[in-house]
């Protein structure tokens, strides 16, 4: 218990994560917004694992990772659900998950919510091997991508638990500057929040459409034709409003942006 | 407790929102605030060692708390100030009055205090006919236009010069509008000056109390605070039983990390260190110094050690500062004294969740205000807590009461939890609303949705579907 409540405190920075050598395979979880609303993004990080040589298995059981419900105060729910997931990845592979968001939820909070659990070891051994996507592809994977895309200049939407949970953006961006034809303009209050949060959306729709609308005013400004992010989430939340103001941005998930630009 | 009288929150926030004058006003505030910060602690590494030494000293404090307020009060008496404790605000509000009463004492000159806000004191001692003058200078613009204080720091950020201008040449006589800040500093120098020699009695707060040496620290900037705690003869303090700490040697740290985080400063202009009333012999000083302890809340608080956390609190405000909600809405759609991330932990533990419990739903959980926090409080953890109390109420005598968990909303996280976890359900229903095109109702959750974005559709293919085409081992 006290090392929980330590690892929850210091919210373990990757800084100091030490990352495995490049596996045999590997393990997918698509999420749930991926797996409804993104099924091509979902598939695009599996093609780029392949491609590297990784054999990625997706338990075809996997739904959503609990945050959800786990965010809105309803933990026996989300306890439900996230020990349904944890029981589909049993071996001893890295759990490789396209999204800063639920990865956060898998490696820090499953901890704290089945902190009660008489599984926990098995519990801490599952949180201990997820990996949000890009993170994989810089340290573990080393890959290297080239760019075979016309010249184009894309923003990039940082996802909250991406940037301060799982601190992964700069991996996120090392790969999009990896592309020799893509220039990279940043947002203005990029480390600001797109207003999505999940129910908060629908809980406080005003405030979150306060911040939709500015995040949307940041992507104007960089006069990108294509927003990058990294979740699904946020990407739902930010394209909505591009759309719902038929403003003329378009927006992709970073995976299947990479694997457009590569595979060219 | 009172009125449990549930927050209008959503009115609140609608009337935050459509003041555009106030989205300005903050938006270059808390940018401005939020830059300031960045560059008074240029080193990562520096600042998060003091994050960490911040956070072993609120936890050492309050992992004391009963034996060092003891301490605290021992040393306060042996140095010949006076203590009184107080349950609730009522009592710490009866107990000024009664010190008020014994010196017949019928003006008082306030320093700022956030702990005289939660007793709403000026209020109280208006009604018995005692005058208490705001004299920090944003607390001075405020009470002069009959408003609260909309944040912890810099009570009237929501003002800009203009506005401020304006309510000088309307409410203090003979005052002619101008907008040069030396000027308008100049005419509150005026009023206050005059106000501070004839004061009874000077309040203030407290922002460390020393159990080592009983001695109070407060800091401040415009020195009115060393005005009101050495002018009057009669010097009351108040602090909430939280703002203890063990010793002396504590203060450097979090001196640092206050006036840092709360205005990118590296020291502020006064750092006032009160540890008696004037001596024989010595020129200035009160003559009494008498120091008033409230709990309001904060005991019951203390009893859960997860939630005990919300009292290592250091009152820096920067959690306001970077929080993109409170950043939108400001500091009086909060509803109660202590707005932004910290308030919307604190209220509704104090207040209840009946009334308070809406601001524990007000968040992203973007952890801006964690990533901030110099004493490390888990704020968004807290408030994940906060709202499984509110459902659920694990771990707690009873589950509260829920403000915005109607049965729908119950029933329709049973039947989400049901759907994932349980994939065929979930593929099935998601297959039969993907083949319909699922046509979005304009209602519930999704009209909420709408109002500023499309809605998304359910892609005709799944990925599970695709995964399968495309022969993806499954094990």
């Amino acid at each position: 218990m006290l090392f929980v409540f330590f690892v929850v405190n210091k919210k373990m920075n990757n800084i100091n994560r030490n990352y495995p050598e490049k596996p045999e395979a590997v393990y997918y979880f698509g999420t749930c917004l991926a797996g409804t609303f993104y099924p091509d993004a979902g598939m695009a990080g599996i093609k780029l694992l392949q491609r590297e040589g990784v054999r990625v298995i997706f338990p075809p059981g996997q739904t959503c990772c609990g945050q959800p419900a786990y965010n809105a105060g309803y933990w026996r729910e989300a306890r439900g659900v996230a020990e349904k997931q944890i029981e589909l990845f049993p071996k001893p592979l890295p759990v490789v998950v396209p999204s800063g968001s639920c990865a956060g939820m898998m490696r820090h909070h499953y901890p704290v919510l089945l902190a009660d659990s008489p599984n926990i070891d098995r519990i801490l051994n599952f949180s201990a091997r997820v990996f949000e996507l890009s993170e994989f592809l810089v340290h573990v994977l080393d890959i290297k991508l080239e760019d075979r895309g016309v010249p184009m200049k894309v923003t990039w939407h940082s996802s909250c638990h991406a940037m301060r949970e799982m601190n992964v953006i700069e991996d996120s961006k090392s790969l999009i500057r990896q592309l020799k034809n893509v220039e990279l303009v940043e947002l203005e209050n990029e480390h600001e929040c797109c207003g999505f949060g999940g129910t908060f959306s629908v809980k406080h729709p005003r405030i979150s459409e306060a911040m939709v609308r500015d995040k949307v005013a940041a992507v104007r400004k960089t006069g990108a034709p294509l927003l990058v992010a990294g979740d699904c989430g946020c990407m739902m939340n930010i394209s909505g409003a591009i759309a719902h103001q038929k403003l003329p941005v378009e927006s992709r998930h970073l995976a299947e942006f990479l694997w457009e630009r590569t595979n060219g | 407790m009172d009125d449990q009288t549930p927050l209008n929150f959503d009115e609140n926030v609608a009337r935050a929102l459509s003041d555009s004058q106030l989205r300005k006003n903050l938006a270059f505030a808390m940018g401005n605030f939020r830059q300031k910060r960045k560059a008074i602690f240029p080193d990562p590494i520096e600042l998060e060692a003091l994050r960490d030494a911040g956070n072993e000293i609120r936890r050492r404090a309050l992992a004391r708390l009963p034996e060092l307020l003891e301490r605290f009060e021992k040393n306060c008496v042996e140095n010949g100030m006076h203590v009184h404790w107080a349950e609730t605000t009522n009592e710490a509000n009866q107990t000024v009055l009664e010190i008020m009463r014994t010196h017949d004492a019928t003006r008082m000159v306030k320093g700022k205090s956030m702990v005289s806000e939660e007793m709403h004191l000026n209020r109280f001692l208006a009604e018995h006919g005692i005058e208490a003058l705001e004299t920090d200078l944003g607390e001075f613009i405020l009470q002069l236009s009959g408003e609260t204080p909309s944040h912890i720091i810099v009570p009237a950020i929501h003002k800009n010069k203009a506005e401020i201008a304006d309510i000088f040449h309307q409410k203090i006589p003979d005052t002619p509008y101008t907008e040069k800040v030396e000027e308008l500093n100049g005419i509150a120098r005026r009023v206050l000056r005059k106000k501070f020699h004839e004061a009874d009695v000077g309040l203030s707060g407290v922002n460390f109390a020393v159990a080592e040496t009983g001695t109070l620290c407060l800091v401040e900037n415009e020195g009115n605070g060393r005005m009101c705690t050495t002018v009057p003869p009669v010097h009351i303090a108040v602090m909430g039983l939280e703002k203890v700490i063990e010793k002396l040697s504590d203060l450097p740290v979090l001196l640092r990390l206050l006036t840092g985080s709360a205005t990118g400063s590296l020291i502020t202009t006064y750092v006032n260190m009160i540890s008696s009333p004037r001596k024989t012999g010595e020129k200035d000083g009160p003559r009494e110094v008498h120091v008033v302890i409230l709990d309001n809340g904060r005991s019951k608080i203390y009893a859960d050690p997860t939630f005990r956390q919300t009292l290592q609190c250091i009152r820096c405000g920067t959690c306001l500062n970077h929080c993109p909600v409170y950043t939108r809405i400001g500091g009086h759609a909060y509803g109660f004294v202590y707005p932004g991330p910290i308030g919307k932990i604190l209220n509704p533990q104090v207040q209840g969740m009946k009334k308070a419990g809406v601001l524990a739903t007000a968040s992203s959980l973007c952890l801006a205000c964690e990533e901030v926090c110099p004493v490390r409080i888990p704020i968004a953890d807290l408030l994940r807590r906060l709202r499984e109390r509110m459902h659920q109420g694990t771990g707690h005598a009873a589950p509260d009461f829920n403000p915005s968990g109607s049965i729908a909303e119950r029933l329709a996280w049973k039947l989400w939890a049901l759907l994932n976890r349980h994939s065929g359900l979930l593929h099935s229903a998601e297959k039969v609303m993907g083949s319909v095109g699922f046509i979005s109702p304009r209602v519930g959750i999704l009209r909420k949705w709408s109002i500023c974005r499309t809605t998304p559709t359910i892609s005709p293919r799944r990925l599970h579907e695709l995964v399968e085409q495309q022969g993806v081992d499954d094990e």
